[in-house]
């Protein structure tokens, strides 16, 4: 379990000091697969560098299974350091030994012998699909499996949490996805705890448990990832979710949308639901039930974090105690419905 | 060319080699652990320590400065006490390897600056001790680019050893400027040429055959 507690990180000193990190605290339980996400420049970065000390943060504390790294001696952190493997975007294997000596080396640190290390190393070259390439040197291999080197080099010291650094964005889109089952596997099969960074919400879509987002340094939003994409609470978060779900912005679709109501306004609201609910019947019940006409904006089904989800706008015509009736029956069934705003 | 000079040629091919050789080696030995120091003190660096790296800095940048020839004639008291005499090819070997010193440590920090930082970043995060950073990660990442710096120390150490020469320490040099210049032997004077190019080619020949089996980048 890794636990972040008023974490600041600022760079520079006095005027000029630029805070990276602003009193996060965040919490990863054991097993799960957190996804923090944000822009460039938020602090991603700095954030996940935090967690192992390899960036060292102004003030807080970083547990990881308990330990608080930041009152740890150089011996003792080096030695936690071993229970917390990275991996890297741009991979950072080393060119001069092959794949077998590269995911030897943690363990060639660690002091280990050379029976031990083969006898580690042989299930994670199965486990990672390269146990053809073992003697190939990194420039011999494509990004997605210098990324599982990477990876194998990670596990080789058996750690109970993985820090991935935006490890998917060098990579092509089909090779993300490849990279990113292995991660799922391998949170499933070790019950390894995932901290990952990423600008791509594709990632925490298809992997994530939960997901923060980090803005200008701060954590402004946590949530497991199914509600997040039902109901996020910032724009930042919104504007997130649209991008994943290429959802429009109402504003793209009605032309003389606000978000404030007008005399005579209608609401178009965004309406989410899990699995196969029947989604459809409700629609038409609610519309005939309240009498209002519901328009269909733009609807789509996504797979988020292995749940089938729907999402729709929808405009309601009629009046407003109609739309409102409708809003409320809608919101008793298993289905999220969110008022964006108006049009007229 | 007669037997004689022949001979001449032989023992002073054999005194360039062992004078290139043995302030080489010496040279590498002294040299590229100060590379690794002026590397890894650099402010940011896995041993930063601004204060120790200007101080390693100026000196190495104070020995680079002076001529070699200059550097020969100044030493000669640290010559004697380290040999015995100021003259001859024994004698030749400590301005030879105290020129070389700063020159391979410039050049080994060169050779470390191109390793990426994240593959220093990365082996911290294995728990890597400082030490072993750089002898599991620095030093066999650079070492493509070390065998170039030691290919280009040798070839200098050709030259120079040849300047060396002109003051007694024997060797190609030598020879060159005394049978060829002094007495006006323009076939020694040849020969001479003819050997020091082929010595040159051979150590960077060897130099790129190393640089090819150890690079996989």
């Amino acid at each position: 379990m890794i636990e972040l507690k008023n974490i600041t990180k600022s760079f520079g000193e006095g005027a000029s000091a630029v805070k990276a990190l602003d009193d996060i605290t965040l919490k990863v339980p054991s097993g799960a697969i957190y996804g923090v996400v944000g822009a460039s420049g938020a602090g991603k970065s700095t954030l996940i560098r935090c967690v192992n000390l390899l960036e060292r943060p102004s003030s807080g504390d970083v547990l990881v299974n308990g330990q608080n790294l930041v009152k740890m001696n150089d011996r003792e952190l080096r030695q936690t350091r071993r229970d917390i493997g990275m991996i890297f975007q741009h991979f950072n294997l080393l060119s001069s030994r092959t794949v077998y000596d590269n995911i030897a080396l943690p363990l060639e640190l660690a002091g280990k012998s050379k029976a031990e290390i083969h006898e580690a190393i042989e299930p994670l070259l199965q486990l990672t699909g390269l146990d053809e390439k073992r003697q190939s040197y990194p420039s011999q291999l494509s990004g997605g499996q210098k990324q599982r080197v990477a990876i194998a080099r990670a596990l080789a010291s058996k750690p109970a949490v993985l820090l991935c650094d935006e490890a998917t964005s060098a990579l092509d889109p089909k090779t993300t996805n490849a990279i990113l089952q292995l991660l799922k596997d391998i949170n499933k099969q070790l019950g390894i705890t995932i901290l990952l960074i990423t600008h791509e919400m594709e990632v925490v879509k298809s992997i994530c448990d939960r997901v923060a987002i980090l803005h200008g340094g701060r954590l402004i939003e946590e949530n497991a990832v199914e509600q997040f994409f039902i109901q996020p609470q910032t724009e930042i978060a919104r504007e997130f979710v649209r991008s994943a779900l290429h959802e429009k912005q109402p504003a793209e679709l009605e032309a003389d949308f606000h978000k404030e109501p007008r005399e005579g306004s209608r609401p178009v609201v965004r309406i989410s639901f899990m699995g196969h609910s029947a989604v459809e019947p409700l629609i038409t019940q609610a519309a005939r039930q309240f009498n209002v006409d519901i328009s269909i904006l733009q609807a789509d089904m996504e797979t988020v974090h292995g749940n089938r989800m729907g999402f729709l706008t929808a405009e309601l015509i009629g009046d407003e105690a109609a739309t409102q009736a409708a809003t409320n029956y809608l919101q008793q069934h298993p289905v999220q419905v969110e008022v964006l705003g108006y049009v007229n | 060319m007669s037997t004689d000079a022949w001979l001449l040629l032989g023992s002073a091919l054999w005194e360039t080699v062992y004078m290139v050789a043995l302030s080489g080696a010496m040279s590498f030995l002294f040299g590229i652990p100060l590379g690794v120091l002026l590397y890894s003190t650099r402010e940011g660096n896995i041993l930063q320590s601004p204060l120790t790296n200007q101080l390693l800095g100026a000196v190495v940048n104070a020995a680079r400065s002076v001529p070699f020839i200059i550097l020969m004639v100044a030493i000669i008291p640290l010559t004697r006490l380290l040999t015995g005499t100021s003259i001859g090819t024994t004698a030749a070997i400590v301005p030879l390897t105290l020129a070389s010193i700063p020159f391979v440590a410039r050049i080994a920090e060169g050779a470390l600056n191109e390793v990426p930082g994240g593959l220093v970043e990365a082996a911290e995060s294995m728990g890597a001790t400082p030490l072993q950073i750089i002898s599991r990660v620095l030093l066999p990442e650079a070492l493509p680019g070390l065998i170039h710096g030691i290919t280009l120390t040798l070839v200098t150490l050709v030259s120079y050893s040849a300047m060396a020469g002109a003051i007694g320490g024997g060797g190609l040099g030598d020879l060159g400027i005394r049978y060829g210049y002094h007495r006006f032997d323009g076939v020694i004077m040849a020969a001479t040429v003819i050997v020091l190019i082929i010595l040159v080619q051979l150590i960077q020949m060897a130099g790129d055959h190393l640089h090819r089996k150890f690079d996989h980048s």
